[in-house]
């Protein structure tokens, strides 16, 4: 008997030790408890809302989580989700094909990430630093080239990115979905994209290990902005125009995101999955703020208490166990 | 000799699952030198850590000059007049040697603002002890390793305690240092202190100490006088066992030549550096600290750029990058700085052997094989007998020793040809060392050829087919393996003896 729960116990602490089974667990919780409380939250409708809610952050999340793996991250996002989208719309208004647009706007949020790379991997200016000037050198872009205007008026067939459907699923979850599923099984296994978590676990064992320390940091800077620019199309189809707003304070809730899903800024922890979670913990707690009649008013508050809970657990679950 | 001034009774201590400390027993009399020695996990730094207030003691008493004491931080035991040097630094980097000398404690003047020049004068004449010519003024972070673990000795003379307890002070110390180290301890000796010695190295015990007490288990196995034990008897105490000549032979023969490094220029580390290395050799390279030799090796692996010189390996020339060019010409450097730059601390042990040769893991398109990478690890677990209850461990919860195992299995991974292998046992007790010696013989019996950079003078003598000396940045003096001797390698490092010779 004594044996039995010990090992109940041993194979608990196992999996608490997963932030993913962790945050499973609580997600399916909040499920059950919104379910009882609200007859609107189990419907296809309100599921959909949740995952269409999360779909733009997550895209950009997949880059951060590399960042942070890599002991990096980038306060830039949100403005180059803006820049993009803006840079898209501007194509198309200028009569450039639907693809040829898409690849504008992509472009763009790669440029800009392979500027933060090389700055911060060359030049060795610290990444807060670094991507806190690029956050308001392209959202200063931005302003300056729209001159605070918004632009729409855009092709149906460039809005189907985002409005779009298959089987009554929008695309930008599909989207989201395939690309996060990508993202998790690369980060986990595959040999280039682990060399993060050395990068992240000891930057300079990782140089005498024979890891090309500069180039990955290029590479995870620049594939960060061009998911960035990724979401600032699809932000921009689904709205229907690119505004000079969008993608405000994004790179705090991808970033809050990422850490809920078990990352840490000193770098070497963190999966795609992990964050995708975060992200859809958050939205689950704003659905439920709305759901139970909640002032919307209070969203920010309780999402930044969720990050500050998420990180405390975290922390005294590693001082429990010897770890700090 | 006086009387006693520390006495440690029964004093035990437990963590969960072990008792790192069982009815301990010490005693320590005033201006003794008091060495303790064990292996890693014998209890030593427990049992310090007790002393200089970090922890405190399950059961048992402490009593300092007759008088009951408990400490309940370092602060309480530094008041009862207890300095400790702890091996890991205290240092801040981005304060001035003087400022870390006297941290806490720096000289005001009225108002509370710091005398700033009675606190570098004060400094200065700490300095000077050492001989050392630093400026006061000078941040910690610009100081050389060894130069840093002075500072930290000098911020524990300069509370004048009366018992001064010393963890591996020499673990960054040229021979030179180390004198002036012993020097030192032999001067507070007569002022009355009483000082406690923890090292690794017998010969430092031999050389400095008046008794030594042998922790093995979180037990006293002995305390005896030094005069009256010998090295042999010591060894066979820490260990338990007998542990015959822990350098070992050479297995195999010397081969055709391998490396060549010729004019090898990177001023003012090192300049117009040749020499050569041959398949199954073991080069030892002596010196003192700061003559260039681990600039030297971090060159040839690519870590540093020449500013001139040629490298030839199996006589083909080489201009090698980065250290993942060198990697993939199976070239390996094994650093000396085992915490900062070698291991990844939060990883575990089976991701820490695989880093320098993920591609070995990697099957097609890129995808890693967690069962090769596993297989690998417990390989090298059984090979160096790395003790973790499993592969998956964080090398952070290992021991120095089998850190250091960790970090040789690294670079195993990489089928090197040449290993360069920079301070290879620093911080690693006697059991560990031999497995890592017999590692190192059998590497080279393999047939690779292994350039040790080393400031323990014994090691090199005792591993090398062939010892080159480096003073300033220059290859002064290369000696056979049976000419070479003790002074003849000091003289050649310090160039002081050899011209009165």
């Amino acid at each position: 008997m004594g044996e039995t729960t010990s090992h109940v116990a041993r194979l608990l602490r196992r999996l608490t030790d997963f932030r993913e089974f962790m945050l499973l667990v609580i997600i399916i919780g909040a499920c059950v408890g919104l379910a009882l409380r609200s007859p609107v939250f189990l419907t296809v409708d309100n599921l959909l809302a949740v995952l269409l809610s999360v779909s733009i952050e997550s895209i950009v999340a997949i880059g951060m989580t590399i960042l942070l793996v890599s002991g990096g991250f980038d306060l830039s996002v949100g403005s180059a989700v803006a820049l993009s989208g803006a840079a898209a719309a501007m194509a198309l208004t200028a009569g450039w094909p639907v693809p040829l647009a898409v690849g504008t706007g992509l472009g763009v949020g790669a440029l800009g990430g392979f500027c933060n790379g090389i700055v911060i991997a060359w030049l060795r200016i610290n990444p807060f630093i670094t991507t806190l000037a690029m956050m308001q050198i392209l959202r200063g872009l931005l302003l300056a080239i729209t001159k605070g205007k918004n632009i729409s008026g855009l092709p149906d067939s460039f809005n189907m990115i985002g409005q779009g459907a298959l089987w009554g699923i929008q695309y930008p979850i599909i989207i989201a979905l395939v690309l996060i599923l990508i993202g998790d099984v690369f980060l986990r296994y595959s040999r280039f994209f682990r060399q993060n978590y050395y990068i992240g676990g000891n930057e300079r064992a990782a140089i005498l290990s024979g890891i090309r320390v500069n180039r990955m940091k290029i590479f995870n800077y620049t594939l960060t902005g061009l998911l960035a620019g990724l979401a600032g199309v699809i932000m921009t189809a689904r709205l229907g125009s690119a505004t000079v707003t969008a993608g405000a304070y994004l790179e705090l809730r991808v970033i809050s995101a990422v850490i809920i899903g078990g990352a840490s800024l000193a770098g070497g922890e963190g999966t795609v999955l992990g964050a995708f979670l975060g992200s859809l913990l958050m939205a689950l707690i704003v659905n439920a703020l709305t759901l139970l009649g909640i002032d919307i008013y209070w969203n920010t508050l309780v999402i930044g208490s969720t990050l500050l809970i998420a990180v405390l657990i975290d922390t005294l679950g590693k001082a429990r166990q010897g770890q700090l | 000799m006086g009387e006693t001034l520390l006495s440690v009774r029964g004093v035990t201590r437990r963590f969960p699952g072990v008792r790192a400390l069982d009815h301990v027993d010490l005693e320590v009399r005033t201006g003794e030198v008091h060495a303790l020695v064990g292996e890693n996990g014998a209890g030593k730094s427990t049992l310090m850590n007790i002393l200089g207030g970090v922890l405190s003691p399950d059961e048992g008493r402490i009593e300092l000059a007759g008088r009951p004491v408990r400490f309940h931080d370092a602060h309480e035991a530094g008041q009862a007049g207890v300095a400790v040097v702890f091996q890991e630094l205290s240092l801040v980097p981005n304060l001035s040697i003087a400022e870390n000398i006297f941290a806490n404690r720096q000289p005001t003047l009225a108002g509370g603002f710091v005398h700033r020049a009675r606190l570098e004068a004060d400094a200065q004449r700490l300095l000077e002890l050492f001989q050392l010519a630093l400026p006061p003024g000078r941040l910690v972070k610009h100081l050389s390793p060894a130069h840093a673990q002075l500072v930290e000795i000098l911020k524990a003379i300069s509370q004048r305690p009366r018992l001064l307890i010393l963890d591996e002070p020499t673990s960054s110390l040229s021979g030179v240092e180390t004198q002036l180290l012993f020097d030192n301890i032999r001067r507070m000796k007569l002022e009355g202190v009483s000082i406690i010695y923890i090292s690794h190295h017998l010969p430092e015990v031999f050389a400095v100490a008046d008794r030594v007490t042998v922790l093995r288990d979180g037990r006293r196995v002995a305390t005896r006088e030094v005069s009256e034990v010998d090295e042999e008897t010591l060894v066979r105490l820490m260990v338990g066992r007998e542990l015959s000549n822990v350098y070992g032979r050479r297995e195999g023969e010397i081969g055709e030549e391998l490396l060549r490094v010729e004019g090898a220029t990177r001023e003012p580390a090192f300049r117009d550096v040749t020499f050569s290395l041959r398949r199954g050799e073991i080069v030892g390279l002596a010196g003192l600290v700061g003559a260039g030799r681990t600039e030297l090796g971090r060159a040839i692996f690519a870590l540093e750029r020449w500013q001139k010189g040629e490298l030839y390996l199996e006589g083909r020339r080489l201009s090698l990058r980065d250290a993942h060019q060198a990697i993939a010409h199976h070239v390996g450097y094994l650093t000396e700085d085992r915490k900062a730059q070698g291991l990844f601390p939060r990883m575990s042990v089976r991701d820490n052997v695989i880093a320098p040769s993920l591609s070995r893991f990697a099957r097609r398109l890129g995808w890693m094989s967690d069962r090769a990478a596993t297989r690998f690890a417990e390989e090298c677990r059984g090979m160096l007998s790395i003790a973790t209850p499993s592969v998956l461990r964080r090398v952070a919860h290992l021991s120095g020793g089998n850190q250091q195992k960790v970090l040789f299995s690294a670079w195993t991974g990489i089928a090197p040809r040449v290993l360069i292998v920079d301070e290879p046992t620093r911080g690693v007790d006697v059991g560990a060392r031999s497995d890592l010696y017999a590692y190192l013989r059998r590497l080279a019996g393999s047939g690779v050829g292994i350039l040790l950079i080393s400031s323990d003078l014994l090691e090199i003598l005792g591993l090398s087919d062939r010892i080159l000396v480096m003073r300033e940045g220059r290859l002064v003096a290369e000696f056979g393996r049976e000419e070479a001797g003790e002074e003849a390698i000091i003289a050649a490092a310090t160039g002081v003896t050899a011209a009165a010779s």
